[in-house]
Formats: C-alpha cells, sequence, structure tokens
C-alpha cells in the first residue's frame, strides 16, 4: 500500500484528532437522542467549521458526529418509546418494553456494547473490504429494492402475532400515506386535496414522532403510574450481566453487523431497513421467538449492532464510487468536494492516507462510544425515571414540535406530527400499533418505485418478469427470504398443534 | 480554536466599526437553500461562502429547507423581511415548471430573482465500458427499435426529464425514460447497468472520472474540463440547457439592495479562484444579472412551456 502506517496512526491518534473524536461522539449522541435532530443536519451545520481544519481532523470530526447520533437515536427509542430516528424504530419493539418493567438500565448499557460491536465490525469491513464490497451498490437495482422493501413488510406479520388483520390494515394505512405528495415516477399529484403544503409528502420523521411518542405522552397523563418502573439504587451500569447477555449472542451480534454493514452499502435502503431485517432474522433464529416485542435483549442488541454497522458500511460506496449510502453521508461527500477530494478507488491507494486517517479516526470514535455511551446513558435514564411526570410530560411535548418543527424549518411538519399522533393514539385504542403503519410509510416508497422502475425498464425490454425476478439471482436469495419468513411461523403453528394433539392422547 | 474565534469576533467588530453605516451587507446573510445538504445547490452555495466574506467581509450563513422539491421555501420566500439579509437560492426549470403543473403554493413571477450564476449542462451519459461512443450511433440505435434503449434521470417533469424530450424532438430517437429519486440514485442505475444511458450533468461525469463517457454536453462551448467531448450544437442537435440556479430575494427587497446584491454575486462570479473552483466541480458558469433577468427568465419560460405541453402534463 502507498501508505504508511505508523504515520497514519500518529496522524489518527494525535491529541486534537483525539479530542475531536471524543467531542463529535459526545455531541452526536445528544443531538441523535433528541427526537427530530438527525445526524445530517448536525453533519450540516458543522461543515463549514471543519474547512478551518485540515481535511483529515475535520472528516474524523464529522464521522464521530455520524456515529454517535446513530447511537443516540436508541436513548429515546428505549426511553420514550420514541425512534429519533428512523434507523431507531425497531429498536423501540424490545427496549421500551424492557424499560417498562424497569430494565432500563441494562437497556441503555445492551444498547451501548451492541452500537459499538456494530460500528466497529462496519469500520473494519470499510477499512478492509472497500473497494471489494461497493460492488454490491451496484448490484442491487430497482427489483432487489422492491423485494428488500416486502422483505421489511414481511416484518409486519411477525410484528403483529395474535392480530396479523390489524397489523395488516395499519400496513396497508401506512402506504397509502407513503403515496401522498409528488410522485417521482410520472409526477402525478397524489392525495393532497389541493393543499400545497402536502406536496412534499409525510415527512417520516415527523410521522414517526407523532406515531410513537404522542399516544406514549397522552398515556403518561391519563394514567396515575409511573413512566417506567425505576431500578433499585446502586445497581450500576449491570455492566457485566449485559457483557454476558452479548457473548450469549455472540452470533446475533456478528450476523446483526454484518447485515448492518450490507445494506448500508445500499445507496437506497438505510438504516431502517438493516435494522428491522436483522431483528427479523434474530427473531427468526431465536429459540423463543415469542419473546421479541415483549422485552427481548436479544432483539434490541440486533437493531442496535446493525444500524450502527450502516456508519461503517454506507462509507464504502460513498469513498469508493462517489455514491452517498445515506443522507449524512451526501453531506460528507458535498463537503469532500468543497474540499478539493476526489472520491474513487485511487482515493484508497493514493491522497497520502487521508481517508486511512479518517477510518482510523471513525474506528477510535466508534470505540469512545463505550465509556461515553455508559456515562450520558445512565445520566439519561436517571433523569427520565426520576424526573416527576408533571416536568416530563411538558418537557417532552415540547421537545417533539421542537424536533418536528427541526426537520425543515417548516411548520407544517409540527402540524403533520400532531394529527399522526392523535391519529396513533386513536388506533392504538382500537388496537392498532404504530409500527405496521410506519412500516408501510417507510417502505412504501421504496417498493412502488422499484416496482415501477423494474416495469418500465422490463416493458423496454420486453422482458417484464426476467427484470422483477426471473434473471435476477440476488432477488431469487431475498424471495426465498421471504418465503422462509412467511412460512416459518405457519409451519411452527402446524407443528406444535400436531405436537399438542399427540401430547393431549392418553 | 476558541483563540481563533475571538480574533475573528474582534476583527469582525472592527470592520463593523470602521464601515460606513450606509454600507450593504453589514451583518450575515442568510442564504436558505431549499434542498438538502450535498445536493449541487448545497456545493455551488459552499463554494460561493469564502468569496462573499472576502468581498464584503461579512459571513454567508448557509440554511436547508428542503420539501417539495423546493416549493416548500419558495412559497414562503416572499414573507421573510425583505432587508437583503435573506436571500434564498433558486432552480431552473423547477421554478417554472412547478407552478405550471402543480400547485406549489407560489407563482413564477412571486420569486424575485437577482442573479444566475451558474448551470449544470445537461450531458448524456454511458458506461465506460459501454457500446455507444457517439450520439449518431444512440440515435440510429434508438430508431431501429424505438423505445427499447432505456435512459435514467432524475424524477419527473425535471430538467434531465426535459432534456430527453428536446432531444427526441430534436433527433426523432425514442428512448424510455427511468426516473430515479435523486442524482446519486441515478449513479448506481448506469453503473450497475440498469440503464444503458443517463441523463445527468457535467458534475456528475466530474464526480465518476473515467467509470463513466460523456457523448455530449448540452453547452454554447465545449466544458473546459471535458475538452474532448463535443457540444450538441457541434453535432448538428441545437440543445443547450441544463439545472439553472440563482439567487432570489423577498418581493419587499428594495430596488437599490437588489442590485447590490446582484453586483457582489457579479463579482463572486468574476473572480479567477472561484471560476477555476467551479469548474473543477463540474459546473458552468453563466452571469444573468438582475438587469438581464426579465429577458432571461421569459425566454426559458418559453422553452419550458413548449416541452411541458408535449409531455402531456400542462394542463
Amino acid at each position: 500500500m502507498a501508505f504508511d502506517l505508523g504515520s497514519v496512526l500518529a496522524q489518527a491518534l494525535s491529541p486534537f484528532n483525539l479530542l475531536l473524536a471524543l467531542l463529535g461522539v459526545v455531541l452526536g449522541t445528544v443531538i441523535g437522542a433528541l427526537p427530530g435532530l438527525s445526524a445530517t443536519m448536525a453533519i450540516a451545520v458543522l461543515v463549514p467549521f471543519t474547512f478551518a481544519m485540515d481535511p483529515a481532523s475535520g472528516l474524523i470530526m464529522l464521522g464521530a458526529i455520524y456515529t454517535g447520533a446513530i447511537y443516540g437515536g436508541a436513548y429515546a427509542a428505549i426511553l420514550v418509546n420514541t425512534p429519533g430516528t428512523p434507523s431507531a424504530i425497531a429498536t423501540t419493539f424490545d427496549g421500551f418494553p424492557m424499560a417498562k418493567r424497569g430494565d432500563g438500565d441494562l437497556a441503555m448499557t445492551l444498547a451501548t456494547l451492541a452500537s459499538v460491536v456494530g460500528g466497529v465490525i462496519g469500520a473494519i469491513a470499510l477499512m478492509t473490504l472497500s473497494p471489494l464490497l461497493a460492488n454490491i451498490a451496484l448490484a442491487f437495482q430497482s427489483s432487489e429494492y422492491f423485494w428488500l422493501a416486502i422483505l421489511g413488510l414481511t416484518l409486519i406479520a411477525s410484528l403483529s402475532t395474535g392480530n396479523v388483520i390489524k397489523g395488516l390494515i395499519g400496513g396497508a394505512f401506512g402506504l397509502i400515506l407513503s403515496m401522498i405528495g409528488v410522485a417521482v415516477v410520472g409526477g402525478d399529484v397524489r392525495f393532497t386535496f389541493g393543499s400545497s403544503a402536502l406536496l412534499g409528502g409525510i415527512d417520516i420523521v415527523s410521522a414517526l414522532i407523532g406515531l410513537y411518542c404522542i399516544p406514549v405522552l397522552i398515556d403518561l397523563v391519563a394514567r396515575p403510574d409511573r413512566h417506567l418502573e425505576p431500578a433499585p439504587l446502586g445497581r450500576g451500569f449491570r455492566f457485566f450481566e449485559a457483557l454476558g447477555l452479548c457473548a450469549k449472542n455472540a452470533v446475533n451480534l456478528f450476523r446483526s453487523s454484518v447485515i448492518g454493514t450490507l445494506i448500508g452499502i445500499l445507496p437506497g435502503a438505510g438504516g431502517s431497513i438493516a435494522s428491522l431485517v436483522s431483528y427479523s432474522e434474530a427473531r427468526r433464529s431465536s429459540r423463543h421467538p415469542e419473546r421479541f416485542g415483549k422485552g427481548e435483549p436479544a432483539g434490541l442488541l440486533a437493531t442496535e449492532s446493525a444500524n450502527n454497522a450502516t456508519v461503517g458500511g454506507g462509507f464504502i460506496p460513498t469513498l469508493v464510487l462517489g455514491i452517498p449510502g445515506t443522507p449524512p453521508d451526501a453531506v460528507i461527500l458535498g463537503a469532500l468536494l468543497v474540499q478539493g477530494i476526489r472520491t474513487g478507488p485511487e482515493l484508497f491507494t493514493q491522497q497520502s492516507g487521508i481517508v486511512y486517517i479518517f477510518m482510523f479516526g471513525l474506528l477510535i470514535a466508534t470505540l469512545m462510544m463505550l465509556p461515553v455511551g455508559l456515562l450520558i446513558g445512565r445520566y439519561a435514564y436517571r433523569f427520565i425515571v426520576n424526573t416527576p411526570k408533571s416536568l416530563l410530560v411538558p418537557l417532552i411535548a415540547f421537545m417533539t414540535v421542537v424536533g418536528s418543527f427541526a426537520i425543515h424549518s417548516n411548520p407544517h411538519d409540527v402540524v403533520v406530527m400532531v394529527l399522526m399522533g392523535v391519529l396513533g393514539w386513536l388506533l392504538s385504542i382500537g388496537g392498532f400499533g404504530p409500527s405496521p403503519i410506519v412500516l408501510g410509510l417507510v417502505l412504501g416508497q421504496i417498493a412502488e418505485q422499484g416496482f415501477i422502475r423494474a416495469y418500465m425498464i422490463g416493458g423496454a425490454r420486453g422482458n417484464f418478469g426476467g427484470q422483477l425476478l426471473f434473471d435476477r439471482p440476488i432477488s431469487w436469495a431475498i424471495v426465498a427470504l421471504i418465503v422462509i419468513t412467511l412460512g416459518l411461523p405457519l409451519l411452527r403453528l402446524l407443528r406444535g398443534k400436531s405436537q399438542n394433539g399427540k401430547e393431549a392422547r392418553p | 480554536m476558541l483563540k481563533k474565534l475571538g480574533v475573528l469576533v474582534t476583527v469582525a467588530t472592527v470592520l463593523w466599526a470602521t464601515g460606513s453605516a450606509l454600507a450593504f451587507p453589514d451583518k450575515p446573510v442568510n442564504y436558505i437553500i431549499p434542498f438538502n445538504a450535498g445536493g449541487e445547490s448545497d456545493i455551488s452555495a459552499r463554494l460561493q461562502q469564502p468569496y462573499f466574506n472576502k468581498i464584503t467581509g461579512e459571513d454567508l450563513i448557509i440554511q436547508y429547507q428542503a420539501g417539495a422539491g423546493g416549493a416548500q421555501a419558495w412559497s414562503v420566500l416572499n414573507s421573510q423581511p425583505g432587508d437583503g439579509y435573506t436571500i434564498m437560492g433558486t432552480n431552473l426549470p423547477h421554478i417554472i415548471l412547478q407552478p405550471l403543473l402543480q400547485k406549489p403554493g407560489y407563482e413564477t413571477a412571486d420569486l424575485t430573482n437577482i442573479y444566475m450564476f451558474h448551470f449544470t449542462p445537461d450531458a448524456l451519459l454511458v458506461r465506460a465500458d459501454s457500446k455507444f461512443e457517439t450520439v449518431q450511433q444512440v440515435i440510429d440505435a434508438a430508431k431501429e427499435t424505438p423505445g427499447a434503449l432505456t435512459v435514467g434521470g432524475t424524477a419527473t417533469n425535471t430538467a434531465n426529464h426535459i432534456a430527453n424530450q428536446i432531444f427526441s424532438n430534436m433527433t426523432g430517437a425514442q428512448m424510455t425514460y427511468i426516473p430515479y429519486t435523486g442524482t446519486g440514485a441515478t449513479i448506481p442505475a448506469l453503473l450497475g447497468g440498469e440503464v444503458e444511458l443517463l441523463w445527468g450533468y457535467t458534475t456528475v461525469a466530474a464526480g465518476q472520472g473515467d467509470k463513466v463517457r460523456m457523448l455530449a454536453v448540452a453547452q454554447d462551448e465545449r466544458h473546459p474540463l471535458f475538452p474532448d467531448v463535443p457540444t450538441f450544437k457541434e453535432l448538428g442537435i441545437d440543445m443547450v440547457g441544463g439545472a439553472y440556479r440563482g439567487i432570489a430575494v423577498p418581493k419587499s427587497t428594495p430596488e437599490e439592495v437588489r442590485r447590490q446584491l446582484s453586483d457582489i454575486i457579479g463579482k463572486i462570479n468574476a473572480d479567477p479562484e472561484f471560476i477555476k473552483e467551479m469548474e473543477q466541480a463540474g459546473f458552468a458558469m453563466l452571469n444573468i444579472p438582475y438587469d438581464g433577468m426579465e429577458a432571461f427568465m421569459s425566454e426559458r419560460q418559453k422553452i419550458y412551456e413548449e416541452v411541458a405541453r408535449q409531455l402531456g402534463s400542462l394542463k
């Protein structure tokens, strides 16, 4: 290789860069923990400051903020059932039930450990396999995105056990919500009812805040019991207990991190799909799938390792191909361009090791997340548990308004958030959960566009079936996963019934 | 860091104190980009930033207000204070096509453009290993089996979509246009082989280097970064256009301030260093000051209206 490892390490580990990484992680964690404030926004605001630094230091700081923000998203998900970013949607499934029953301290520590593991695996993949893995971004085309989105949607069925019909209704409602606005393909204006504010569609983050957080707020006010069961005093981080759980779930952690890295490479997918798919895989291979959704640590470990692995994964196509893997990557790519750094495979061989300094910096920032996260997490947990409800409710309500306004500095998003929130609350009374709706909203656009594009291209080439599925081995694999995900619970159910029948016999 | 900031603050204070009261600007100017960070609008604004500071001594603060393809920000521009300290990026064909096709909450005439400072020329791109070496080969292939060739581009009723329609009008070549969510999503589609061709911009070719081949560019003269790539004009296809980017102010901004701003942007545009940086990134310079805006806009309006009618989307 055309760079000198010693000097790269010396630069990445210089006190100034270490300080920047630490600062970035702390800042990122706090921003990520506040619903609505996103990694993209934090990076965009800080980009001008990095122009005053040398490029490597600037990049390290941006990378640290990014990885911190993805991790911080877990806080709101675990403590107030609100995914601060779409990548934390699946974290609410098991994180919040854990916190509810008094295991919030354990959940926070688990999320920290999982995020570090996922982040490190993603960063190592970035450092060692980038040019090779970047081709995955090119192998995934419209039809593969369509099937991937369908795979994500199958999760609705497994999420709503016992109530599949209501889950499907919720999912269909989410799909309809995803159609609002100007269609990318065809340019039709759909379901806007003449309002120019709806042309841009329903913003996913404001829908997330509304659907998840407002019902929690209303419940807080309506019910006399505490928000979270407090942990007994002096229990600490429960670090070794968490470490033990991680060791037990080593396979799960590794699998989820690999899934996260690979999906992070796909420019059209992102952290939400990565954590959903790894959650679904963890549930499928678990010996106790019935525990998922009720506070199962394995589910939390899967989602948090997967979404932090997308950070490293997302940088792979960004640096190798100049194609941003995620929205924050797009901002960082823009910053690189302004600094006159050209992306491409040659970035890994020439450019005096600046990329390697950055990647080491990212790795160090990820490792720093462990102490930083444990400390901030403990504080955040105590704060949420100990603050009286009369203070907590207005505080969270205020944050939801600020957060949804901050997405586009647009009051319209606040209105959407409140409306979705009231709707979410009414639906929850009727037994409809928010997750199927959100899955429909997030995945609907990806599925629709993927399908229509495959249809148009297939039409032009006179081979629709081949374009969508038959000529595409990657699609076969995803379809096989869909069949397994949908078929396995049925099979288990049937087997369980026949076994029960046998036992019932005298 | 803190020390540096301190020095900056002191310098700024001294400049503020010594500058005459009439000088514009005498405080930072907010520059609203109606798109997400990281796109062409953002990058060109970032490149302007240091030169604005160099010329005026004041900061240019970039903010993002993305949504509805820019319409979210443009529909509220006129409710901003018209003191010259709030300016907003505008993009063509967006601000002409949106009011024409939808009800985006603003009219083209509502936006007071004070300068159009660059454009990203339309370019027809193929993969480096594509069988197409010239535009003529593409036209021949498209005429042989109309609609069988696929060409990618960004969304519907956009600069790329219009380029495809104009190209088709002028050459008779029929291709199937495949819309993607953004420039970023079109690149893997081309490189991965989902589409044979791509309507992109010179910036895309600049970013992708030798992985793509640009067949022709819709400029009056060849782009300095691609001296070997012919213009469509050279090939007998009268196509000049792309995505134009400019700056607008709220309607209430006084005539005097509009001119001052136009002059400042013009000065930035004349800086050889700025031109070099812009062209290196693939942008093409354009100089339409406040005075020339009306003629420019009505010319573009005519072109877009005609194409929109053809695309069948004009009501």
